[in-house]
């Protein structure tokens, strides 16, 4: 979407306007802001032509007066090209065309979710359809339940299978199909079942009208007018996914997805659209709580300040607090007294992965940029459950290979199912050396399950392959196979991360891409671990030492349940050791019960923050709503009046902090306004102002104020479209629903106007000095009695928030260990012993296993904290 | 002073015509069926709340003094959980009557609601619904809707055909 796009020019109706001419009329149409009906194109999935909506006509020539009909998005947009959108007999077309599909179309719209924001209705009013005539019977279905994510109502569909091209084609499911024939397509689940698909919710944003539309917001209903919106940043892995959420009268009610053509684009995973409910949840912590009893607000903000002064303070950050709220209470208890929220061992690892990406030769790509690559090597990493939405990008670049077959054939990339038919079944290199089989195996050329050790050693024969300088140690028959792959890549890549707690995998996955000279992506364990350990700090260990050593008595624990960072044992006797505990956080957990002092700490949707992503990109997030009044962002509450707004805070950051300096141009300061106003949090149809609140006093309040952001409580400000950091919701004239974001975009699909939101942190200083790593481990070996525990991740189960959304929380898988072994059976209940702990858990038997190997989900209560990779035992109970 | 005497002339003509003074409150005025005043909520045929809270009453209100909340029975038949009209704001332009796909809100020839006190004129679903169809009878959103609720399965609506069979591939 640069310079190198050959530019055409199409005359529409008499004008000329400049398109991209390896793309297709409705695409340019759509990119010069002129309104053509469509349904079944998307950008993410290109052209089909099934829905004949898009029908314009073409002119051979000037001299042409009759034209014939043709579709935009099965048409290229060649140099020369004359269309016309408002021809009549065009025009007459697209009306019968959409009459034809509203058909069975059922008289659903005042309780259907979708209405207000339904491309079907835009399109409708687009079209000018009005007036039904049909007036026999309508077709109907009955629907599927699909699980607790999304809701089916089948009557309502038009198909123009988008959700099946996007669910099988895009995302790689299986489980959702079309069925039956002619006027009576079924798209659903063979039966009724959860949807296996961990992006199923993008079907929510994909279906034009509310077949698939989002069960959660359906439980607490507002239409898209009513919500009020803030940009935000997903809080559930460290990807860094650009979200909508919408609130309304203090709850929470969903979240959309917001597009960023550098990091998510249009689709986001199921943890980080339907994770947000934990936000409502009854475990919320919502007023201060002085040893056990509620205080107010000034009584606990006191009772900080005293404790601070009489004792000996020392304070704990969280990687999945705001680097604000980090960088508050490095200020608080000073920093040589902060300490990490991380255990060591995965502080060190996300250190080193910074280190590499910083100082290294290898560039970390974009997510965007992900999906461009053809050829990948993933060590270690399920990708999956650890970074779900990459995993999505890796279904695309497996693509890239077999698209040259289509380039060949001059099939344009656009139409879709053409590529299709070109490249068949064909994927491109995509080699997985993982501890266990994951969802990512399917698409996979080759894969490698192994002890973490042994997977570390893979990746160094692999260096090895490619340059016969990089140490290794024994033989891997696939070693050459992957290096081939990655030498004959165009844009190799190679994704590694903490996941398996492997300093040796991470170091094999840097050699591998120094001697490839491929792009390397890390993954980051949750939303800012980046940004926490960039702040700098000492160990975790370090704090219970401390303690241990009387050298302080009061702890104050920042959104952080150190029992997910430590052995119980441990933590248990690090509270009890300390004088006082002050812990600030959004929910009730093992840490905040233990607590002298409990302050409730806002959200994400609560509060203003700047999150790093594993790529070093630094994001903003911005409060949605005004919380109830004890609640308020931990940097507020820490900072004691410090500071008033959210600039100070970034200003005195790049101050004590230059390397972070960069965080504060993430977003524009409060005092940005354009056309003189503030950019507004409502739809400008917002409703109920005078009345909702009128049953608590018919005087209504005053709109809160936001110091901190140039985002207003109110559907009054600029009416323009903002930059895109500050994009609370898409609307456009004629366009309601989210596909209004073509709109916000310098051309369909491509970057947002003013630039994507984010600023990259640290881009790679290649040195000539770079010597490849050679700690190489010594190869597995099982040992007689005793199992290696790795961690299995969850995209369900694994993260720690979105465990309180009653929607994952069903979902979620229960505490289990997976072994492969022939003396277990299936669901047999068996003591685990490891690091001093007990617990009593079912078996699982996974055949994927390497023997010697069992596997823990990670992440979920009681087995978090215990510091995975661990050799223990596995013992039947008699 | 002739134009003075002309005024007096009239004035005193006057007292000959009809008068038109109504003397309300003892004589009430009529007033059309379609007059524009208190909103009522009402009910189907079926003596269901008509209400699908579908959120289109409050934002056509101009002064935005409607304010609800969705919800749905066991049987996935949508109801307001509340439904509160702040009408110190209303300025019965009938609006949100208009805009009701159902008919259930209603404005009617009631505009006795002075109050001494602004808060007395919030007025809960409690207040607003009736036991009748009001303006409207006869008419049942849920017999033409597509949505299956408790008592009217799928195809069961009018002009539905049974539903599709999805398992079969005869033409």
């Amino acid at each position: 979407m640069s310079m190198e796009v050959t530019v055409a020019t199409v005359h529409v109706d008499g004008k000329s306007y400049q398109m991209n001419a390896e793309e297709n009329l409705l695409h340019g149409c759509l990119s010069a802001g002129l309104n053509l009906p469509y349904f079944c194109w998307h950008p993410a999935l290109g052209s089909v032509g099934a829905c004949r909506q898009c029908a314009v006509k073409q002119f051979k020539d000037e001299q042409d007066t009759h034209g014939k009909i043709v579709m935009a998005c099965m048409t290229p947009a060649a140099e020369g090209t004359r269309i016309a959108i408002h021809d009549p007999e065009t025009v007459a077309f697209r009306a019968a065309i959409i009459e034809g599909l509203m058909l069975n179309h059922p008289h659903d719209c005042p309780v259907c979710d979708e209405g207000g924001e339904c491309h079907l209705q835009d399109m409708t009013v687009m079209t000018g359809h009005d007036y039904r005539r049909y007036e026999f019977d309508k077709r109907t279905f009955r629907n599927q339940n699909l699980g607790p994510l999304v809701n089916h109502e089948m009557n309502r569909c038009i198909q123009c299978y988008r959700c099946v091209r996007y669910y099988r084609e895009y995302a790689g499911g299986r489980d959702l199909n079309a069925f039956a024939l002619r006027n009576t397509v079924f798209f659903g689940r063979e039966a009724d079942g959860v949807l296996e698909n961990e992006f199923s919710g993008n079907l929510v944003e994909i279906c034009p009208t509310g077949v698939f539309t989002d069960k959660t917001l359906k439980r607490h209903y507002t239409r898209k007018w009513d919500q009020q919106f803030a940009p935000s940043i997903c809080v559930h892995c460290g990807l860094g996914c650009n979200t909508d959420v919408g609130e309304h009268s203090g709850t929470v009610r969903r979240i959309l997805n917001r597009y960023n053509h550098d990091v998510n684009g249009y689709f986001l995973c199921d943890r980080g659209r339907f994770g947000y409910e934990f936000v409502n949840s009854d475990h919320r912590i919502r007023e201060p709580l002085f040893k056990g009893k509620v205080v107010s607000a000034d009584t606990a903000s006191r009772q900080l300040r005293d404790t601070l002064t009489f004792g000996k303070a020392i304070g704990i950050g969280s990687p999945r607090a705001s680097l604000e709220s980090n960088f508050a209470l490095r200020t608080l208890v000073g920093p040589e007294r902060f300490y990490s929220g991380v255990a060591d061992s995965e502080a060190k690892l996300v250190a080193l992965a910074i280190d590499m990406l910083r100082h290294g030769p290898m560039r970390t790509p974009t997510l965007h940029e992900v999906e461009a690559c053809d050829a990948v090597f993933v060590l270690g990493e399920d990708v999956t459950n650890v970074a779900p939405r990459m995993a999505l990008a890796l279904r695309q670049s497996v693509r890239q290979q077999p698209i040259e077959i289509a380039k060949a054939l001059k099939i344009p990339l656009w139409m879709d199912h053409g590529v299709r038919d070109a490249i068949q079944d064909k994927k491109g290199p995509l080699y997985l050396a993982t501890p266990y089989a994951t969802r990512l195996d399917e698409i996979a050329t080759a894969t490698f399950h192994a002890a973490p050790d042994e997977i570390a050693r893979l990746g160094f024969a692999v260096a090895h392959a490619l340059d016969p300088q990089a140490p290794s140690r024994g033989d891997f028959p696939l070693a050459g196979e992957i290096a081939r792959a990655l030498t004959h890549a165009r844009k190799p890549l190679v994704i590694a991360g903490p996941s398996c707690n492997s300093e040796a995998i991470m170091q094999a996955a840097a050699n591998v891409a120094m001697a490839a000279g491929a792009q390397l992506m890390f993954t980051a364990p949750e939303c800012n671990a980046v940004g926490a350990i960039l702040m700098g700090s000492n160990p975790l260990s370090a704090a219970f030492q401390a303690v241990a050593d009387g050298e302080a008595d009061t702890l104050i624990i920042l959104e952080n349940d150190l029992y997910r960072r430590a052995p119980r044992a441990d933590v248990d006797a690090l509270l009890h050791a300390t004088a006082h505990v002050i812990v600030l956080d959004h929910l009730v957990n093992p840490t905040s019960e233990q607590a002298e002092l409990v302050l409730p700490s806002g959200t994400f949707a609560e509060s203003d923050g700047t999150y790093i992503s594993c790529e070093g990109r630094a994001q903003r997030f911005f409060q949605v709503f005004v919380p109830p009044i004890p609640i308020q962002a931990s940097w507020r509450w820490l900072g004691q009046g410090a500071w008033e707004r959210l600039d100070e805070v970034l200003t005195a950051m790049a101050t004590a902090l230059p390397h972070l300096a960069p965080a504060r141009d993430a977003a524009p300061p409060a005092t940005f306004r354009m056309t003189g106003a503030k950019v507004p949090r409502s739809p400008h149809r917002s409703s109920g102002r005078t009345a909702v609140l009128a049953n608590i006093n018919v005087s209504e309040p005053k709109p809160p104020d936001d110091p901190d952001s140039p985002l207003a409580f109110s559907m009054e400000g600029a009416s323009t479209h903002p930059p895109g950091a500050l994009i609370p919701f898409v609307w456009s004239p004629g366009w309601n629903s989210i596909q209004a974001t073509n709109t916000y975009q310098q051309e369909i699909g491509g970057p947002l106007h003013g630039g994507d939101p984010g600023v990259r942190m640290f881009e790679s200083a290649p040195s000539n000095d770079q010597s490849y790593f050679s700690s190489i481990p010594s190869a597995f070996e099982q040992r007689e009695g005793e199992w290696l525990l790795v961690p299995m991740y969850y995209i369900f189960g694994s993260d720690e928030l979105s465990l309180s959304a009653p929607g994952i929380a069903e979902l979620a898988t229960t505490p289990h260990v997976a072994v492969n072994a022939d003396d277990f059976t299936e669901g047999e209940e068996v003591d685990v012993h490891c690091g001093g702990s007990t617990f009593r858990v079912p078996v699982c038997i996974r055949p994927d296993l390497p023997r010697g190997v069992a596997g823990l989900p990670a992440g979920v209560p009681p087995i978090a904290g215990l510091g995975l990779p661990a050799w223990g035992m596995i013992v039947r109970i008699p | 002073m002739i134009s003075i005497l002309k005024t007096i002339w009239y004035v005193f003509l006057h007292t000959f015509q009809k008068r038109i003074t109504v003397q309300y409150p003892e004589e009430k005025p009529y007033l059309a069926p379609r007059y524009r005043g208190r909103i009522i909520l009402s009910r189907d045929p079926d003596g269901g709340e008509r209400c699908v809270a579908c959120y289109l009453c409050a934002v056509a209100c101009p002064v935005s003094c409607i304010a609800l909340q969705a919800t749905e029975d066991e049987h996935g038949r949508r109801y307001p959980e509340f439904f509160r009209i702040n009408f110190s704001r209303c300025i019965y332009c009938g609006y949100c009557e208009e805009a009701c796909p159902t008919y259930a809100i209603q404005l009617t020839p009631d505009f006795e609601m002075g109050e001494f006190h602004r808060q007395n004129l919030v007025y809960e679903k409690d207040d607003l619904l009736i036991n009748g169809p009001g303006k409207y009878p006869g008419y049942n959103f849920w017999r033409v809707a597509g949505v299956q609720i408790g008592g009217k399965d799928k195809g069961q609506a009018e002009h539905e055909a049974a539903p599709v069979d999805v398992h079969s591939l005869l033409p």
